[in-house]
């Protein structure tokens, strides 16, 4: 009879379930975001509270048998949120304990392969992100921007960030999950924002940014349609590269 | 700064600066330092794409368009009859720096027209550098070109300051040059280019010995040249752009395709089509050089002296080597992998390390990412299925194509008929 283990969403959560997994013996396991959990019809559920220490334990486990390169793919690959993808790691999980050697990167096992796609996706949007993020300044001198990516990205986000901005203030903000991360020229911290039930993410409000704002932004706009070669125009290409589900939040595209 | 005026200036002075493709912002180890601002040491990002589908990564514009060269290929040049402006040092420094706080761009690629003369052009492009490094404390990308003929003290100068410097030779052939751009000569471009490439030596050098040398322009030198102005060939590029890569260790060249700006009788006329198809196979040529272990000689030679526009330049070599397949995935080294057509590097890392645990099959390639529909004819895997035939490479290429979709094949049937 398959067991349910019902986790709080957090990686820590999802690494607590492995642990348990395996201290139950548990032969037919799948894990399941609380947030998504249905009760099931055949079968048994069981919540799991988190535990750092148990997560701790597997994340060492697993890192004695890969490089470090190969270690980061299984947290990439949980923040794309994908519904099976509980099943994916904990099929990997169970192979990587299996084997004597390192099998992290044998792209011939099928969820090895798909955890390799995931990640890719993911760190794929984490670069994109990095790209399409466009800060505004406001009156209260905080370069602010909002994204809304397809994969929870945001915790991958802060290093590059920091580095590259360490003497301004800024906030990301992910209007789809809900929280954003701000750094206040010390330490980048995560914080949940209660938004103006007026507040259009697409536009550049006067009440909330600094006047010369606009300016910049309409800068921006006529260096974007100045550097374009129009005998070579291919739209193709270009949403290709800037899909058209990022638009919203691009200054140049609006 | 006054908005209206630099506005104005922008929209000529970028529009002046597009026909430089070069966008890269990677290769540099510039790293934040003592919290400033910027940090050129990540690997490149494009911040957005224009609707010709091209990266946009850095601001890229022109301080002046103001010239007085006259080369028949170039927009700015004397004789044409625009609008020209001229951009203070100030608002190159405030317009990077707003940007780049907005997280629009990786940083400034500066070019200019030449006025007065090559070293007071120069000196202004050093200048613009130097403020953003030494009063902002900006630590983003600043791509500077080196101006032909400028004196070798102020490259060694804009080295300090710049991650790459670029010289470019725009006209592939000596003979090209004489005609289309008459007051420039070959010797003027490769200066510049030589102090470059000794500082960047000694820099290396010295680093080994002092650990707080100065960096001296980490992200190399690139350059670029123009595709389909002057009747080259395509072997007459390639083998300018190998020998620019071997005797001056340059980071990349650029093959930009001669979009029409002119009525004038020695080039294409206005209307003529972008030759994009044959800059997409330079660009590949390129690649297979430098990251597939291609020697130029096995691409282009006498008896083939320009590139198949309906197949890439790998699958063009297979087809010319048929003695060298079919290879057995299982067993190959590595650079004999990278040589089967319808393999990029990713698939052969890929299949290298997956065929440590089993032997791979068709199943295996496909899953992995393998273009099967060109690499089928050329290999054999853990399988009893494999191309039996004894196919010629006439039939092997009419197989390849009746199967396989173009996104090129609208552009090639009208390429084809521009120089067949």
């Amino acid at each position: 009879m398959e067991t349910t283990l019902v986790y709080d969403g957090t990686f820590d959560g999802f690494l607590t379930c492995v642990f348990t997994a395996y201290e139950m013996k548990l032969k037919a396991v799948s894990m399941v975001n609380e947030k998504l959990f249905q009760e099931p019809l055949f079968g048994t559920s069981e919540v799991i509270i988190t535990e750092q220490e148990k997560a701790n334990r597997v994340w060492a486990g697993l890192k004695k048998k890969m490089s470090s390169n190969e270690l980061r793919r299984f947290y990439y690959a949980f923040l794309s949120e994908n519904p099976t993808v509980e099943t994916t790691l904990y099929q990997a999980i169970l192979y990587v304990f299996a084997s004597t050697k390192n099998v992290a990167s044998d792209f011939g096992n099928v969820h090895i392969l798909e955890l390799s796609k995931l990640t890719k996706n993911v760190g794929r949007e984490k670069h994109r992100m990095e790209a399409f993020v466009r800060f505004k300044l406001t009156k209260d001198v905080i370069y602010f921007a909002n994204i809304a990516p397809d994969f929870n990205v945001l915790p991958l986000l802060k290093n590059h960030f920091e580095k590259r901005y360490a003497d301004q203030k800024w906030l990301i903000y992910d209007l789809k999950r809900k929280y954003g991360i701000y750094y206040d020229l010390q330490t980048t911290e995560l914080i949940s924002l209660e938004l103006d039930a007026n507040f259009d993410p697409s536009k550049t409000s006067s009440a909330i940014f600094a006047p010369i704002e606009l300016e910049f932004q309409q800068l921006w706009k006529d260096y974007f349609r100045s550097t374009n070669i129009k005998s070579r125009k291919n739209m193709k290409l270009h949403i290709q590269h800037v899909p058209k589900r990022y638009w919203k939040y691009l200054s140049e595209k609006q | 700064m006054s908005f209206e005026r630099v506005q104005e200036k922008l929209n000529i002075l970028a529009d002046a600066a597009k026909y430089d493709v070069s966008c890269s912002s990677s290769g540099s180890n510039r790293t934040n330092k003592n919290k400033g601002l910027g940090d050129a040491s990540a690997s490149g990002i494009c911040h957005t794409y224009t609707e010709d589908g091209r990266c946009v990564s850095l601001l890229k514009i022109l301080l002046t368009n103001h010239c007085i060269f006259d080369c028949a290929y170039c927009v700015t040049r004397k004789s044409n009859d625009i609008k020209r402006a001229a951009f203070k040092v100030q608002e190159v420094v405030d317009l990077t720096i707003n940007f780049y706080r907005r997280n629009y761009i990786e940083g400034l690629f500066l070019s200019s027209g030449i006025f007065k003369s090559a070293d007071y052009t120069m000196e202004r492009l050093v200048a613009v550098a130097k403020k953003l490094r030494l009063e902002e404390n900006f630590n983003g990308y600043i791509h500077l070109k080196s101006i032909p003929g400028a004196s070798d003290e102020l490259m060694r100068e804009a080295g300090l300051y710049a991650d790459r410097l670029s010289v470019n030779i725009e006209i592939p052939t000596e003979k090209g040059l004489k005609l289309l751009a008459p007051d420039k000569n070959r010797a003027d471009f490769i200066k510049p280019m030589e102090k470059v490439k000794n500082e960047i030596i000694l820099y290396k050098n010295e680093k080994k010995l002092i650990k707080s040398t100065p960096k001296y322009a980490p992200a190399g030198q690139s350059t670029q040249m123009i595709v389909g102005a002057s009747g080259e060939s395509d072997m007459q590029i390639m083998y300018t752009s190998n020998y620019f890569y071997k005797n001056f260790n340059l980071k990349r060249v650029y093959y930009s395709g001669y979009v029409p700006i002119s009525y004038d009788t020695r080039l294409p006329q206005i209307g003529t089509p972008v030759p994009m198809l044959r800059e997409n196979r330079l660009y590949q040529t390129d690649w297979l050089l430098r990251f597939y272990g291609f020697n130029i000689e096995e691409i282009l030679n006498e008896q083939n002296q320009s590139l198949d526009l309906d197949i890439d330049p790998k699958l063009g070599w297979a087809l010319r080597n048929l003695h060298e397949f079919p290879v057995d995935i299982n067993k190959a080294d590595k650079r004999m992998l990278a040589r089967i057509p319808g393999l990029g590097m990713k698939s052969v890392f890929k299949i290298l390390n997956a065929r440590r645990y089993r032997q791979l099959n068709w199943d295996h390639l496909k899953s992995i990412g393998v273009a099967l529909n060109r690499a089928q004819y050329f290999i054999v895997c853990a399988s009893n299925q494999f191309e039996r035939r004894d196919l010629t490479s006439e039939k092997i290429k009419g197989l390849i194509l009746q199967n396989s979709k173009s996104k090129y094949t609208a552009m090639l049937s009208n390429q084809l008929n521009l120089f067949g």
